[in-house]
């Protein structure tokens, strides 16, 4: 089990390590398309990284509700509990 | 055939990542320095899978030395190479502003995105599909290096990518003048990558018995023309090149290094992998390069030879010599840079058509190194011991590549 502030700095982290992204921009309340510019590609690179990671699964279906980095947080926070 | 009369095209930028240097200037030294860069493979697999070849003129500079992290990550290692290559060549063409529309990129390799293509065949295996990363694909693809060169430059005439085995690279700058004269571009990033330093082509080699064995002396494995050469050492690496309407260049104030002034090419049509031993198909590529760079073979002042130090392919590219310059093939100074380089499959021809412009520029001819007792069977004057000085006035040489599938190109370049 991790913390919303463990979640988050771990995501930051596969932000980083594959676009490059500084982890301090990958806040909250950024849009992974608008706001970090990351395309679909690599947004499913991060949710299968997040999966090994936090030990949970990100059906395919629920990546297109991860709009914020906030909603990816939460849903492995919630996928977690 | 090009008319000799069109647009002349020349060159402007170098950019080289190789097993002797990190760049065009590294390399040029240590070629004049007589240096080898092979030396053994220092990878788990070469005992793991019992190797019969241990050693390979492995890259100078690794690319992590020289690229952010992101990029080592999202692109395979060809596109990593062409990617450092090209940076060097644009900057030193001077970074010119252009409109992208009229500029091309035109950049091949031998096999690809070979190391994607088989680690992510063991992550399916080992792990499952969900595991495959979402770039495997783009990372594969044999025009991987030229798109990431076209996405760094905006380059928007066109992005291609001849395959022609151990002729891409070569082939890729003879469509580049193509390109420029046909009025489709008015610069292209010309050259060959390739990344091939995995167990597997290395296998694929050695079971061809293409490679030399001499692994207790790895930096004198690779020894063309001579007498006990066994086979190529394999290399790898990217060399590219910025060429330009004379025109262009000219409006522009560029240095110009040296004219791309003839292409020629053929192909055999004899075997997939044997060259034809008369040399007939070479020959005509060679005659070819020079009618169109409107010279005849008694202008030719220098060959940079392909020679990879096989047994039969030396030779046939010596009666290919032979056969297209007569009397003359015996006084033309002839260097084989793979004799230091390695063999760079997909880059070799873009890498010696550097060396050749080298050549021109400083007027000089390297020095052949492992050259010790010259197979009687050659006939032609092998530049060894030192480098030789090429005479004053224009000047013209010749650069040789041929490739698994009866490929063969031959480039003419002219001093300026």
């Amino acid at each position: 089990m991790a913390s919303e502030s463990e979640i988050l700095e771990g995501l930051a982290e596969i932000v980083n390590e594959e676009t490059g992204i500084d982890t301090a921009e990958v806040e909250l309340d950024k849009s992974f398309t608008d706001d970090l510019d990351i395309d679909s590609l690599s947004m499913m690179t991060i949710v299968v990284n997040a999966e090994e990671r936090f030990g949970v699964r990100i059906p395919d279906d629920e990546v297109k509700n991860l709009k914020t980095v906030r909603d990816a947080v939460n849903f492995i926070a919630g996928a977690q509990a | 055939m090009t008319s000799p009369s069109a647009t002349r095209v020349v060159v402007t930028g170098m950019g080289a990542t190789t097993p002797v240097g990190g760049t065009v200037a590294e390399s040029w030294d240590a070629i004049l320095a007589g240096r080898s860069g092979a030396r053994p493979l220092e990878f788990d697999w070469v005992a793991q899978y019992q190797l019969p070849v241990t050693f390979a003129a492995q890259l100078h500079t690794p690319p992590d030395q020289v690229l952010a992290k992101v990029e080592t990550r999202r692109l395979d290692p060809s596109s990593q190479y062409a990617l450092i290559a090209a940076r060097e060549a644009w900057a030193d063409a001077g970074s010119p502003d252009i409109d992208p529309e009229r500029i091309a990129v035109a950049v091949g390799s031998g096999i690809g995105g070979v190391h994607t293509l088989l680690n992510q065949w063991d992550t399916l295996r080992e792990k499952g599909p969900r595991r495959v990363y979402p770039l495997a694909v783009p990372m594969l693809m044999p025009n991987g290096p030229a798109a990431a060169i076209s996405l760094e430059l905006s380059a928007r005439a066109g992005s291609h990518t001849p395959v022609s085995a151990c002729a891409s690279g070569a082939e890729a700058m003879g469509y580049a003048v193509q390109l420029i004269r046909s009025g489709r571009a008015d610069v292209v990033v010309a050259g060959g990558t390739e990344a091939a330093m995995h167990p597997m082509p290395i296998a694929g080699f050695a079971a061809m018995q293409a490679l030399s064995t001499r692994n207790d002396d790895p930096e004198g494995a690779s020894r063309p023309y001579d007498i006990s050469r066994d086979g190529f050492v394999l290399g790898e690496g990217a060399a590219v090149i910025v060429l330009e309407s004379e025109e262009h260049a000219r409006a522009r104030g560029a240095r110009i290094y040296a004219e791309l002034a003839g292409v020629g090419m053929s192909a055999d049509a004899y075997h997939i992998t044997a060259p034809e031993p008369e040399g007939a198909g070479a020959a005509r590529a060679m005659l070819e390069a020079i009618a169109t760079a409107g010279a005849t073979p008694a202008d030719i002042a220098h060959i940079n030879a392909h020679a990879t130090s096989t047994p039969v392919g030396d030779v046939a590219e010596a009666n290919a010599i032979r056969r297209a310059f007569g009397e003359l093939a015996g006084a033309i100074p002839v260097s084989a840079t793979k004799s230091m380089t390695g063999h760079l499959l997909g880059a070799a021809g873009s890498l010696e058509a550097i060396f050749t412009i080298l050549a021109l520029h400083h007027r000089l001819a390297p020095a052949t190194i492992n050259l010790v007792d010259l197979d009687p069977e050659v006939g032609l004057d092998v530049v060894r011991g030192s480098h030789r000085t090429l005479p004053e006035g224009e000047l013209l040489a010749l650069n040789n590549s041929f490739g698994f599938g009866g490929h063969n190109v031959a480039l003419a370049f002219r001093t300026v």
